[in-house]
């Protein structure tokens, strides 16, 4: 079966409306994007007769050829190394690396080309490049099949760095950042690859923006990737407890919105940043420091962090002990110090 | 291809002896004399080049300089043998090759100046910026000649590296990729026998660098990296085989890096003095010099015209970089991305009120006499 649809159903479905997995919106963005533009080529480890090992890259070869979509040798800092000539030649590559931690023999290509080459070319040289990669746990995947990187990447100054948590955002966002003049990390969160939901290929999105994914007025929970259902859950549960929890999906890890993070942070007086990743020197940390600068003076209490553990991913047994859940996160969400100002807020 | 045509020879090709005499070669022609006489000019150039930035690092213009005093004859045939569209991937001690290729000297030494991290647009000259990471820019080459391909153009990609550069992953990767998706892309390792301070014994037990070729199914030879009539000639066949579809092969040339690593290495803690004279007697420009003499093709005229040619580029050179450069600091936030990100903005409005603090208390300091 192939997720793609037949040549005569493209441009029908082109701006349809439907239910679909996050793999299919993937999917069917990578497909748009072969189709739109000729210098957009696919590569990595299996993303051609197979399909990609999540199945990201179904029936792209067979519907647009190997010129388009084609399988490379077995070797990460090859497949960004040459996406990188290609980009200075005028492509605009998109390559898979299968799994996190697969992505790492390729860090050097990233952080000392991919990141600078506009930067050391003063922009005569662009790097129109996406970098997918699956990312993150709660798969039940073994050892270096669940990191989390996105700090790494997201230190680097001249990357861009996103993370849909919704079939809608990966759609849009993907086209965004295949369209991006800047290079692109792309973070798939594995866990939210078979969730489904609406996705109209006419909607955009734009790189650098939050989306509010739910509307409160007492705490705001700041969260993105696998971590956005997390925080829905527990906001759904808080508000059978008569509490009001705003959830903004990030998504935009850098550039990052603080624009519509502080007004709502502001707005609430509270905050709780949500993320899988090992907190210490973590992108969470760097949005807890943004809010605490820009929000002082509103907050009711610390803004907290609900992250992994600063050890290394757990083994597959011991995962629902490290990732953060509803519970952790209502737990620090009752550590936001209502008691102390119940009476000025006893007129709510 | 059979497997005996991927193996390099057991000694390096050479076409001209360290004498000048003509070897004959059944395979490789001898250049014509117009093209050797254009590789002496750029030999000659070369290497006043290099004497002329070594004086500049002495003299504080440039910060540092990796000389490639001895590999001229690498550095000029390696433009020579490009067409204009075809590109060439150099790294940091490619300089010569680099203003060979057309690369204005002063551009190509903004790098060192330290006034940014790279001085040319590449698409100008179709030269890449410099890598100062070994063997990374192998990987971008193999890439920009399969873009090339995916349009059907006829494009050369020449990739440049050293004998250090092979140990790295990159340049196994480079190699794997360029020969699985079979484009055309020459790599083209000066083999000077030291990365920085490690001698190449350290760096392979192969019988050659050019032996690694048929473990990637490409072609590989090894050539006289001094004698510049073999180098034009080993490397201008891989250039047409790789034009004419035949796919990538590599070349090793046997030079010696003359000079220490850069200025600030100290080469006496490695090798000894009389190896490093041993070379001297090797020397490319002394040797094509005295070929082209003996041929009747170079007069002590031809040769005054020449210097005099290497002296105005030279001047040129000094004259750049004595002049002090005007650096915007704003331009550390124009090019990191297409767009400057808001983060970005707020950084760059907290440097400009400092520049403008500083040049207030600059200004505040000569009205007060001049006290800080």
């Amino acid at each position: 079966m192939t997720l793609a649809p037949h040549d005569s159903d493209v441009d029908l479905h082109r701006h349809v409306v439907g239910t679909m997995t996050m793999a299919a919106a993937l999917n069917r963005a990578l497909a748009d994007a072969i189709q739109d533009d000729p210098d957009v080529v696919v590569f990595g480890e299996d993303v051609g007769a197979l399909g990609g090992v999540f199945r990201i890259t179904d029936g792209l070869t067979e519907r647009f050829g190997e010129d388009r979509c084609f399988d490379t040798p077995l070797a990460e800092s090859g497949i960004i190394g040459t996406a990188v000539g290609m980009a200075m030649n005028g492509l605009r590559p998109v390559v898979e690396m299968q799994f996190d931690a697969f992505a790492l023999p390729a860090f050097e290509q990233v952080v000392s080309h991919v990141a600078k080459l506009a930067n050391r070319t003063r922009g005569a040289v662009r790097m129109p490049l996406v970098i997918r990669i699956p990312f993150g746990g709660g798969i039940g995947g073994v050892e270096h099949h669940c990191d989390s990187s996105e700090a790494y990447y997201a230190h680097t100054p001249g990357l861009t760095v996103v993370a849909p948590s919704t079939p809608q955002d990966a759609y849009s966002l993907l086209r965004a950042a295949i369209a991006s003049p800047d290079p692109v990390i792309f973070l798939e969160p594995k866990k939210l690859y078979w969730s489904k939901g609406e996705v109209d290929a006419s909607i955009t999105a734009e790189i650098g923006t939050a989306r509010v994914a739910r509307e409160g007025t007492d705490v705001t929970v700041l969260a993105y990737a696998a971590m956005v259902p997390v925080a829905l859950e527990a906001a759904e549960i808080a508000a059978g407890e008569g509490r009001s929890v705003q959830v903004i999906d990030v998504r935009s890890l850098s550039p990052f919105d603080d624009a519509t993070v502080t007004a709502a942070v502001r707005a609430t007086g509270r905050a709780v940043v949500v993320a899988e990743a090992p907190g210490y020197a973590s992108v969470a940390s760097e949005i807890q420091a943004r809010v605490f600068e820009r929000c002082f003076e509103f907050l009711e209490a610390p803004v907290r962090r609900v992250t992994g553990f600063d050890t290394p991913f757990a083994p597959p047994k011991l995962e629902h002990w490290y990732l953060p859940d509803a519970d952790r996160v209502l737990d620090a969400i009752d550590s936001l110090h209502w008691e102390d100002c119940d009476d000025e807020r006893s007129g709510r | 291809m059979q497997h005996d045509d991927l193996l390099p020879r057991d000694t390096p090709v050479q076409l001209i002896d360290p004498e000048g005499r003509t070897v004959t070669d059944e395979r490789y022609p001898m250049p014509d004399a117009d093209t050797l006489l254009r590789a002496y000019r750029g030999l000659v150039e070369g290497r006043r080049i290099n004497d002329q930035a070594n004086a500049l690092v002495r003299q504080g213009r440039l910060a540092v300089y990796p000389s490639s005093h001895g590999q001229e004859a690498c550095q000029v045939a390696a433009s020579l043998v490009l067409d204009e569209d075809d590109w060439l991937f150099p790294t940091y001690r490619d300089s010569v090759a680099v203003i060979a290729r057309g690369v204005r000297p002063s551009d190509a030494m903004v790098l060192l100046k330290g006034d940014w991290h790279s001085g040319y647009d590449p698409h100008e000259h179709r030269v890449a910026p410099q890598a100062t990471p070994l063997a990374t820019q192998l990987l971008h080459a193999v890439g920009f000649a399969q873009a090339a391909k995916h349009r059907g153009e006829d494009t050369v990609v020449l990739a440049l590296c050293g004998d250090g550069a092979t140990s790295e992953g990159d340049f196994h990767e480079a190699m794997n990729f360029a020969a699985v998706f079979h484009v055309p892309v020459v790599f083209f390792v000066q083999n000077n026998e030291f990365a920085i301070s490690v001698p190449l014994s350290r760096q392979t037990a192969a019988p050659s660098l050019a032996h690694k070729a048929i473990g990637y199914g490409m072609p590989g030879q090894r050539v006289d990296g001094n004698d510049v009539a073999a180098v034009l000639s080993v490397l201008g066949e891989a250039v047409e085989r790789a034009r004419a579809g035949g796919g990538p092969s590599l070349v090793e040339a046997h030079t010696y890096r003359m000079q220490a690593h850069t200025n600030a290495d100290d080469d006496t803690r490695y090798r000894e003095r009389e190896e490093v004279q041993a070379w001297v007697a090797r020397d490319p420009l002394t040797r094509l010099r005295a070929h082209l003499t003996d041929a009747g093709a170079l007069d002590d005229a031809a040769e005054e015209a020449l210097a005099a040619g290497a002296e105005e580029i030279a001047a040129a050179l000094r004259d750049a970089l004595n002049a002090d450069s005007e650096l915007d600091p704003e331009d550390l936030f124009r090019f990191v991305t297409a767009e400057r990100s808001p983060q970005l903005e707020e950084q760059w409005r907290v440097l400009q009120g400092e520049i403008e603090r500083a040049h207030a208390d600059d200004s505040a300091s000569v009205t007060a006499g001049g006290h800080r």
